[in-house]
């Protein structure tokens, strides 16, 4: 399927999200003493406009801290946003308001560890039983039929229904996770680093099996991982997040062969190269990132990037950029990336 | 480059001249439970050249931060190091009293954690807790101590060493909390460093400093460095020679570009052939079917034959030996990669062409 031309089916309008905590004791007493007390708003995302596709998967990368998972969060409908709005289909996924609630069960939400996303005490056809029952997709005489029929959609036998999780190893479970979103028949999924804890030769089956479940059930898929070869491998379009920010947006083709936006560069040049067809005996070192990344207690003004960017100018450190479009599929939040 | 880097190009063999910093063989670390037995590290043999950075890789369960944590005598009941020995420069370690350890960890053999916390006193100052690693070993004067520890703080790059000394590990980032690790195991110049997963809990960006750093440091200082870890690409980055892990026993060794250009060893290609680099983005993924054995019940014949695609009778019934050839070594009765007129899994040299 050609997703460039396919309507638009998720979208992020500007969207924000503010953790906020109350100031604790030894803030308030830092303010009796007329100490300036520590700013104690985090913006996990800052203004976000992201678009996806009917069919397409997006890949959101970034370093720890970035945003990512906050932003996937909101899309998922399990996470309200503080300002702005996530339209499934032109519907919002929450009803307004600080304790609003999903409106949807169309997208569905798999997590990074299937440990902790599965009650160790259910039996796995509970499991997933459990959310087609409430939502009236299957009656209970034809439930135990439906989990078979999703368990073994994702490569698992009908008889791991009547087993309990810790019967199952760490991508076993994974995939009873998929089933267990699947089973909820929706058109898009969520899923937060969700091969990051697998071992390399069962993080090659799980993705394997994401490929094949977004060519047969048409899914369309926002993946979020800090992993840039798994991203590379499996989406459509990648989205780069620095500091709650969107820096960058592109098809993966083109993000990957040109980064225009300094972070993104940095980024794909400090993850390790293995190059198999080389032959030759010199180590190739990574090239590191200068500094770490700032609290984002306190981002930097301007441009986030600019204390680690070599590029930054004068202008890098007053203005935060706006996004400027490489091509109509690529876009760059950048002062500089004409010039670079 | 140093020729100790020469070196590395053979494995498990004693270079005229130059002896191994520490020598590894038929290690063995098995775990005792009520009905069975776990054969951890099962026959583990390798040597470590001063200045060489060696890859030991693996996935969860193979054994291969086991085999770390014995090297150190780092083993707790039920588990048990059942055979084999670990010398180092010269001194035997399995079989010595917790003092004679003491005395050796730290000062020649330093290990460096996954996780920094696990090495930090949460209730010390970075400070206090390197000046107690210092004078572990000895009594220094105090101001000479506090010298050396700004010294290696300022070695793994971290700003402003003097007034760090006074800070908390809590008020450290993770990447900085490595570098504090980094710097207490190099406090002594040892003359091995063990890093079992240092950069797998930290992003990319500060994967990439300590990678460059840590390979930086052991260079200079001509420390030889066992690094752990399941991924093969900061492997490639950082080690010249590698050992595959599976089971409980490497399966495979050599320099490590050789070894990822032309695997031996199915599980090896396996293991290539799995990662997302490999195929062209969108397209299946060679995966490796099945997960691997139970190390309480290990099959009689090769422990990879159940999920390898060129198994054969042989493979069920026979393990194979490890067999070397000039600088690579390998445990496969029909390995892969080698010149097709070779007669297959003889041992004979000779057959250090790579297709």
């Amino acid at each position: 399927m050609k997703s460039d031309s396919a309507p638009i089916h998720l979208e992020a309008r500007a969207v924000s999200r503010r953790f906020e905590s109350p100031p604790g004791l030894s803030e308030r007493v830092a303010g009796w003493f007329g100490t300036a007390p520590l700013p104690s708003v985090v913006r996990a995302v800052d203004l976000a406009d992201l678009q996806v596709r009917r069919g397409e998967v997006l890949g959101l990368v970034g370093e720890s801290g970035c945003g990512k998972s906050t932003l996937g969060r909101m899309m998922a409908g399990v996470l309200p946003p503080s300002a702005g709005e996530i339209l499934l289909g032109g519907q919002p996924v929450m009803a307004p308001g600080p304790r609003g609630r999903k409106t949807t069960s169309r997208v569905q939400m798999i997590f990074q560890d299937p440990f902790a996303s599965l009650d160790p005490r259910m039996r796995i056809g509970e499991a997933l039983a459990e959310g087609p029952l409430a939502h009236g997709l299957v009656n209970a005489a034809g439930s135990a039929a439906y989990v078979a029929q999703w368990l073994q959609r994702v490569g698992l036998p009908a008889e791991a229904a009547q087993r309990y999780p810790h019967q199952f190893s760490g991508g076993q479970r994974q995939r009873i996770a998929i089933a267990r979103a699947l089973a909820m028949q929706p058109d898009t999924l969520i899923c937060d680093e969700p091969v990051a804890s697998l071992d390399v030769s069962i993080q090659a089956q799980v993705l394997n099996l994401f490929l094949e479940l977004k060519a047969d059930l048409s899914l369309t898929m926002v993946f979020i991982s800090h992993h840039l070869g798994v991203v590379r491998h499996l989406c459509d379009r990648v989205a780069v997040m620095y500091l709650g920010r969107i820096v960058e947006v592109a098809p993966a083709d083109a993000l990957y062969a040109h980064p225009r936006h300094p972070y993104t560069r940095a980024l794909l040049d400090s993850v390790p190269r293995l190059d198999l067809h080389s032959e030759s005996d010199v180590i190739a070192l990574p090239v590191p990132i200068q500094g770490e990344l700032p609290s984002p207690l306190a981002p930097p003004p301007g441009c986030h990037f600019h204390l680690r960017c070599p590029q930054a100018q004068a202008q890098c450190r007053q203005d935060a950029p706006a996004v400027e479009l490489v091509s109509a599929q690529h876009r760059v939040s950048c002062h500089r990336w004409r010039e670079i | 480059m140093s020729e100790a880097t020469q070196l590395s190009s053979a494995p498990g063999i004693a270079v005229d001249g130059l002896e191994p910093v520490m020598s590894v063989r038929d290690l063995r670390t098995h775990f005792e439970q009520r009905h069975a037995t776990l054969k951890a590290v099962d026959g583990v043999s390798f040597d470590l050249y001063a200045g060489e950075t060696v890859g030991l890789v693996g996935e969860s369960g193979s054994g291969k931060s086991v085999t770390g944590y014995s090297l150190l005598g780092l083993i707790d009941a039920p588990g048990r190091i059942v055979g084999g020995s670990v010398h180092l420069a010269g001194q035997q370690l399995v079989g010595l009293d917790a003092a004679g350890l003491r005395a050796v960890r730290g000062r020649q053999l330093a290990m460096i954690f996954q996780d920094p916390m696990a090495t930090l006193n949460p209730v010390l100052t970075i400070g206090a807790q390197m000046q107690l690693a210092l004078q572990a070993h000895g009594r220094i004067p105090e101001a000479q101590a506090r010298a050396r520890c700004v010294e290696v703080l300022r070695q793994v790059g971290i700003p402003d060493p003097e007034r760090r000394l006074q800070a908390w590990p809590h008020q450290f980032s993770g990447g900085m909390r490595q570098r504090v690790a980094i710097a207490i195991a190099l406090l002594h110049k040892p003359q091995v460093i063990v890093a079992d997963e240092p950069t797998t809990a930290l992003d990319v960006s500060i994967q990439a400093q300590i990678l460059t750093e840590i390979h930086r440091l052991v260079q200079d200082s001509g420390t030889a460095l066992l690094w752990i870890s399941h991924d093969l690409a900061t492997v490639a980055a950082i080690a010249r020679r590698v050992l595959v892990m599976y089971a409980g026993r490497i399966v495979e060794e050599g320099p490590t570009r050789a070894v990822l250009h032309a695997p031996r060893h199915p599980y090896t290609a396996g293991l290539l052939g799995s990662l997302p680099q490999s195929s062209t983005p969108g397209q299946p993924l060679a995966q490796i079917p099945g997960s691997p054995p139970p190390l309480d019940a290990l099959p009689a014949g090769c422990s990879f034959a159940d999920r390898c695609p060129h198994a054969q009778a042989r493979c069920r019934e026979e393990a194979p030996p490890r067999v070397s050839d000039s600088d690579r070594a390998w445990r496969c009765h029909f390995p892969l990669h080698l010149a097709d007129a070779e007669p297959r899994a003889s041992g004979a040299s000779g057959a250090s062409g790579t297709r």
